[in-house]
């Protein structure tokens, strides 16, 4: 079992942790999350990143920060499993890529990156991946809004007597 | 023509017989993005066998194909290769839009996915459903071996009529509306479309 | 003059003379559906690729921020539409979890079964067209006859045959007959001989063993490492199912095995999918026979559930009831929390990370998409196999690219 004391003890007081149902959170300021990250995978055996995704907290209620950034890792030998959040704000946010530590995060960051526009430090080919790469917005920040500036209808029309 | 036959009846028969045989024997290009593509597969598979009705042999080359079916939702990356495909397919060619989806959106109205293809390409018949049973499918199938039978000529007179594009315009009213919709509180930047600095972004190949 | 060895070697000059590119896809058949891959060849030897993905995405994540946690179920069907109900218990699964909800015994089991019928489902068209992309085709044709008995069950359960919508938050929309009970009995009955058909034609077939044998090899290392899960990461020798090790629904009563393979190749893959179907079937054996009477649905007072059409037509409180749950609100109680919660999906651990906000709608609704996770390592598993096996690899790993792009 991962304890906090360990990590507070390393990495300072600002690390917090808090629980809901089985899902084990700790809050890690965005400088210190590499380091972090890079001793659970070291010392603590979660070898696998499940999952990471962002989320934008422009109208949530209480929010301090824009973006939060979570990491869902695993130890696939005892189960065990932790949830890393940290906090970044506008107007460039940025995180250091974890793909030395987790291939996974390759795909995963790009989605991120694509989806908000939050930048990785030092990932070996961040680009768009699944909108088009000409698109500007990032389509999952609240201030875009559902269906789009008309994007999506942005074609030539094809007639039938010209096909 | 050069045969010397009043030149009305020798094209009638002709175009007849051409229709005849094209009509029973479509082959589809199988445009499957999506659920309608499974519910496309299933139409072709064992319990209901599209061979009944000749057209099973679903070509993958545009070059090959006369009927394309458009089965599932098309979005703005996949549009240009839908139209692309379309453009490739020698005539005479048809096309059926399958599903929700592809006939107006169906439940993704989102900004990516394109609401109708028929406002890009042009389309002959669309089946409802989400997604339709493969009878619905079948009946469409029917349904467009009769209308080729009905209208089809030799040499395709019968497109050249159609200049204007049959589905809804582009941007229609609503789409305006939804972009001004989307315009931004006065003094909250966070509307303007952020710069995208990439690091390697020439680099695609 | 015969070439020496050092004048294949790739040197700066030689190089773009010796490598070719070939554009796959984004419309190819192997695809199945939409991807799209840059392959780099040196003669039929694949040196690399580069996936190019998004043809099919819809915004599902953005529309699931807009639509409540009922309405939403009719959109995350559409995610994985080889085994559509699995996705919708997935997400009813995080979000009961979000608001906690304890489901009833009999909804329990009656998920469970639908959702192991949905692994024979899944699994079924992946051997049929992980077979047909190697030539072999009527082991598709079997599969889809049960594929039909699958869509008929469903069809009978929920009224739709393929994009059910069935479940809803701390129940299913109607409960099951003994009928359905019975209809399933005879499913799993006459499932065994198609298993067995499948079985004969392919597990011994020697044009399949030697086009999917010691092709696509994923290490153990590399299958963590990429995230993988589901039978992909188990026929690499990863023993995680999440049936057993966080059980869920009724998966702590019944009675099965994880299945594993060391060799982590294509053939093991394909062989751990079939002995898959067979526990899934021990597994709906026992579920059936098992299944506890009583409401399908939570107790209605918790106001969480909606209540029965008729009783909303017909019975002034059921209206009441109904409007409260629908009205925004009002209904139930969401903390403002969140979650990840996954369950075993047919391809691997289909998860969803919801933050809600106090209102019946997720404020955030991501997915963990196994096929994305699997498909990011497919540059990885094909270098230096020839041009031909990449569409045994692609069949064998299960991209749904409606999941892989949603
Ligand atoms: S119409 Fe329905 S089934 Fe067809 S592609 Fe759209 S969502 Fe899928």
């Amino acid at each position: 079992m991962l304890d906090l004391d360990s990590l507070q003890e390393r990495f300072g007081n600002e690390i917090t942790e808090s629980s809901f149902r089985d899902n084990r959170r700790i809050v890690v300021p965005s400088d210190k999350v590499y380091f972090v990250l890079e001793q659970l995978w070291r010392e603590w055996g979660f070898d696998m990143l499940v999952e990471m995704t962002a989320a934008d907290y422009l109208e949530y209620p209480g929010a301090t920060d824009r973006f939060g950034v979570m990491y869902v890792l695993l130890n696939t030998t005892t189960g065990e499993r932790v949830i890393i959040k940290t906090h970044l704000n506008l107007p460039d946010p940025e995180l250091p890529s974890v793909f030395p530590l987790w291939h996974s995060a390759d795909w995963l960051e790009r989605e991120i990156f694509d989806m908000f526009g939050i930048k990785f430090e030092g990932h070996p080919d961040l680009r768009r991946i699944l909108m088009p790469e000409e698109f500007t917005a990032f389509p999952l920040r609240k201030d875009y809004p559902l269906k789009g500036r008309g994007e999506r209808h942005n074609f030539p029309v094809i007639t039938r007597a010209e096909s | 023509m050069a045969v010397g036959l009043p030149e009305n009846l020798f094209l009638t028969k002709l175009d007849a017989a051409a229709s005849w045989a094209r009509s029973n024997s479509l082959w589809p290009m199988p445009f499957a993005t999506a659920c309608c593509g499974i519910e496309l597969m299933a139409t072709a598979a064992s319990r209901h066998d599209m061979a009944r009705f000749g057209a099973e042999v679903m070509r993958f080359s545009p070059r090959q194909c006369d009927l394309l079916i458009v089965a599932g939702r098309v979005v703005m990356k996949m549009l240009p290769v839908l139209q692309r495909i379309w453009l490739q397919m020698p005539e005479p060619k048809w096309c059926i839009s399958m599903g929700a989806c592809a006939c107006t959106g169906g439940v993704f109205d989102t900004y990516a996915v394109v609401q109708g293809v028929d406002r890009f390409i042009p389309v002959d018949m669309y089946v409802p459903g989400c997604p339709p049973r493969p009878e619905q499918l079948l009946a469409a199938l029917i349904e467009m071996q009769e209308k080729i039978m009905r209208t089809g000529t030799l040499t395709g007179r019968e497109f050249a009529g159609r200049t204007k594009s049959n589905g809804p315009p582009p941007f229609d009213l609503d789409e305006v509306r939804r972009s001004q919709e989307a315009v931004g509180v006065p003094g909250l930047d966070i509307y303007t479309p952020p710069e995208i600095q990439l690091g390697n972004a020439g680099k695609l190949n | 003059m015969p070439l020496t060895l050092a004048d294949t070697l790739p040197t700066e000059a030689n190089e773009r003379e010796y490598l070719w590119t070939l554009n796959f896809g984004p419309q190819h058949p192997a695809t199945h559906t939409t991807l799209r891959l840059i392959l780099t060849l040196d003669g039929e030897k694949m040196v690399d690729c580069v996936p190019h993905i998004g043809y099919l995405h819809s915004g599902f994540e953005k529309l699931g921020e807009h639509l409540d946690f009922n309405q939403y179920v009719t959109i995350v069907d559409r995610m994985n539409y080889i085994s559509p109900v699995a996705n919708e218990i997935a997400w009813h699964h995080a979000v009961e979890k979000l608001i906690g909800v304890e489901l009833t015994p009999r909804c329990k089991y009656l998920r469970t079964i639908l959702a192991e019928l949905m692994r024979l489902h899944d699994h079924l068209l992946n051997v049929g067209t992980a077979a047909l992309d190697l030539g072999a085709f009527t082991a598709f044709l079997y599969g889809f006859q049960q594929r039909e008995n699958i869509y008929d069950l469903v069809e009978y359960a929920s009224g739709q045959r393929f994009h059910a919508s069935y479940t809803r938050v701390g129940g299913v929309l109607f409960d099951v007959n003994d009928a359905w009970v019975e209809r399933v009995r005879k499913f799993v009955k006459e499932m065994p001989a198609t298993l067995r058909e499948i079985d004969g034609l392919l597990t011994r077939n020697r044009i399949f063993i030697d086009r999917t044998k010691g092709i696509g090899v994923l290490t153990k290392a590399d299958a963590i490492s990429w995230g993988a899960t589901g039978p992909l990461a188990r026929a690499s020798g990863v023993v995680r199912d999440l049936r057993r090790d966080e059980p869920y629904l009724a998966y702590p009563d019944l009675d099965f095995q994880v299945i594993c393979s060391e060799a982590g190749d294509c053939y093991a893959r394909f062989l751990c999918r079939m002995r898959e179907m067979w526990e899934s079937l021990k597994i709906l054996e026992q579920a059936i026979e098992n299944i506890p009477g009583g409401p399908v649905n939570i107790d209605a007072n918790t106001d969480a559930v909606l209540p029965a059409k008729p009783a909303v037509y017909r019975s002034i409180e059921g209206l009441i009831q109904h409007f409260e749950v629908l009205m925004p609100n009002r209904g139930y109680d969401v903390p403002s929390e969140e979650i990840y919660a996954a369950t075993e999906s047919p391809n691997g651990e289909l998860g969803f990370y919801i933050v809600g906000d106090g209102n019946v709608r997720a404020y955030r609704a991501r997915t963990r998409p196994p096929s994305y996770i699997h498909f990011a390592m497919l540059p990885h598993m094909i270098r230096g196999y020839q041009l031909s096996d990449l569409v045994a690899i692609l069949g064998s790993i299960n991209i749904i690219a409606a999941e892989l792009d949603r």
